[in-house]
């Protein structure tokens, strides 16, 4: 920064103040996450003193050990249960909404033909309330045997990744140079081998972030798993932190470490990818 | 597939003198079969649960009975949920979530991008932060600020106690006076960096000559900021406010997470109203009828949403 001559002193004071600005910023973001990893290993008797204890005396790591115990009826079997089915339904359905997303979203980048509308009925279905949907899909997922499974909540969730997903593809494929398809198709590629050879592998930074947006909406989603399942084998983070934090007897101190395991895995890929995905945001589409 | 023909034959048949977005009858073919998979999904777990959500709506269904055809009765959940207070009750509540929650978000969002488009130290570390909330799970964030607004042994109370703030320990979320507010504080914490994020990105790209010349003319930053930045942003920053606005009239697990909707229904959006009435009192139809007002209510701001999006890609 060079301040120029005339003001020296206004400018002075201006820099003074943002800096101050954007420390409250930070701080603002921060201390209730800090919080919530401070509560997370202190002890009860700390969290519970009156005035607060706002430092535990010695840091207790024993909920990390709690949620880590695999003893049957133990909340550490429940917590490791709802965190293999988080990641299961997560990348299932990840998977499989990538699976039909690609070829949609380079049907509808490269081949418009008049499909705009079609484009944009498709995003419009990822927007619509769940509440409108999940009668008749209860329904059906009681019918086939799906209820309270993690397969037929992987389907589920393809009702939000898939149109999504062919949303933030199409503006990926849309940003690779038509030249270099024009050229492989002269070359004798057929449109899947275009998309296959050409246009996927130039795409890749792109693929990615859809993914990555993908399995944290599903890491993320709560209502359907909360309604579409009832024990353990099924129940994913979301629901069993919720259930955590509803129990009779309330430890906090596991709530927050609990917590502090379900936002890690995110907030770690989020300042990783930052850049990507941070781009795909601005692309207007994405969720909060 | 198509390996007929020379080269120069193939080269002439893609180059032909057609109309920018007419295609030949093979590509169409094509691209109908690449979107055959998504259209089925779409079709499928989407538009016929909706159909099927349109014709509960007209019926008597209970969850407990789907088997048996339920009994026609035609507008009457719609009558019945128009009037019941529970519903206009509900939906003021949710417009008053929408309405404090977006924009507060907007004015923070809209003040921290300002904020970090200014040069400071460890200016790219600020802007890391915003993933955090972000990043945070929506449950997460939900326990998170309940523990802190904890009635007993809350950080809230406790930090506005020792500062002398508040003579006595409160019960934020207990109390009906007080439990949607903290709910909006939940969310607007969560979501400010998003529209904080938007707008940043907008920022960039504005024209410095825009402002260099604002500098010659003597405008001030007040006048800056009205007549350039913000007609500048607002573009963009309308996707991400209809987006988010979309978002919160779906509002659920926040509310669910922290109050179930309580204390004395003070915080029962609609979302937690069709729950309640769909698979708490298993009334399929009147619950049927109240989310197709929520879709209702949903459709003109996805259609807004759309047309925003629309007007961004045409230029």
């Amino acid at each position: 920064m060079r301040f120029p001559p005339h003001a020296p002193a206004r400018r002075r004071l201006e820099g003074v103040a943002v800096h101050l600005l954007a420390l409250l910023l930070a701080l603002v973001i921060l201390t209730p996450v800090v919080w919530l990893l401070i509560s997370s290993v202190s002890s009860t008797a700390d969290l519970t003193s009156l005035p607060l204890r706002w430092w535990p005396g010695t840091p207790d790591l024993s909920r990390y050990a709690a949620l880590l115990s695999v003893a049957p009826g133990s909340p550490g079997a429940a917590f490791l249960l709802a965190l293999r089915n988080s990641l299961l339904v997560a990348l299932g359905a990840t998977g499989l909404s990538l699976l039909v997303a690609i070829p949609a979203a380079y049907s509808f980048s490269r081949l418009p033909g008049r499909r705009a509308g079609l484009l944009y009925a498709v995003l419009a279905t990822y927007m619509l309330p769940p509440v409108a949907l999940v009668l008749p899909l209860y329904a059906v997922l009681a019918r086939a045997g799906l209820l309270n499974s993690v397969y037929g909540l992987a389907l589920v969730y393809c009702t939000i990744l898939a149109p999504f997903a062919t949303w933030l593809l199409k503006t990926n494929f849309d940003a690779v140079p038509l030249e270099i398809e024009e050229s492989a198709q002269i070359d004798g590629l057929s449109r899947w081998g275009v998309l296959g050879r050409v246009t996927l592998p130039l795409a890749l930074p792109g693929l990615s972030t859809a993914a990555v947006w993908a399995v944290l909406l599903a890491w993320d989603e709560f209502f359907y798993a909360l309604l579409f399942t009832s024990t353990t084998s099924a129940k994913t983070l979301p629901v069993a932190i919720a259930d955590f934090a509803a129990g009779r007897a309330v430890d906090y101190g596991l709530i927050c470490a609990a917590g502090v395991v379900a936002a890690l895995p995110p907030i770690l890929i989020g300042f990783l990818l930052q850049r990507g995905l941070l781009s795909g945001l601005s692309a207007g589409a994405v969720k909060g | 597939m198509s390996r007929v023909g020379t080269a120069g034959e193939r080269h002439a048949a893609l180059t032909r003198g057609r109309a920018p977005g007419t295609l030949t009858r093979r590509e169409s073919r094509v691209a109908w079969v690449m979107l055959l998979p998504v259209l089925i999904v779409v079709l499928g777990a989407v538009g016929y649960p909706l159909l099927r959500t349109l014709y509960l709506s007209f019926t008597d269904a209970r969850l407990m009975a789907f088997t048996q055809a339920p009994p026609w009765v035609g507008l009457s959940n719609y009558a019945q949920a128009l009037q019941s207070p529970a519903f206009q009750a509900a939906t003021g509540r949710t417009a008053l979530f929408v309405v404090a929650s977006v924009g507060l978000e907007v004015l923070l969002g809209v003040l921290a991008a300002l904020l970090l488009n200014q040069r400071f130290y460890g200016r790219a570390l600020a802007r890391a932060l915003l993933i955090v909330p972000l990043a945070l799970p929506t449950v997460v964030n939900a326990i998170m600020w309940r523990w802190i607004y904890n009635p007993e042994y809350g950080a809230l109370n406790a930090l506005l106690t020792q500062w002398h703030l508040l003579p006595e320990y409160r019960s934020w979320l207990g109390d009906p006076g007080s439990a949607m507010t903290m709910l909006i504080v939940a969310d607007v914490w969560k979501n400010f960096p998003l529209v904080a994020i938007v707008a940043l990105s907008a920022l960039q790209l504005m024209d410095r000559a825009l402002y260099e010349a604002a500098d010659i003319d003597g405008a001030g930053a007040w006048t800056r900021f009205w007549r350039i930045t913000w007609p500048g942003i607002l573009p963009v920053l309308s996707v991400a406010i209809v987006l988010r606005t979309i978002e919160a009239v779906k509002v659920f697990d926040l509310v669910f997470v922290m109050t179930r909707g309580g204390p004395a229904d003070s915080t029962k959006t609609l979302s937690l109203l069709v729950f309640e009435q769909g698979f708490g009192f298993l009334r399929s139809g009147v619950g049927a009828a109240y989310a197709y007002l929520v879709v209702a209510i949903s459709a003109v701001l996805i259609a807004l949403y759309l047309t925003l999006l629309r007007r961004q890609a045409a230029p």
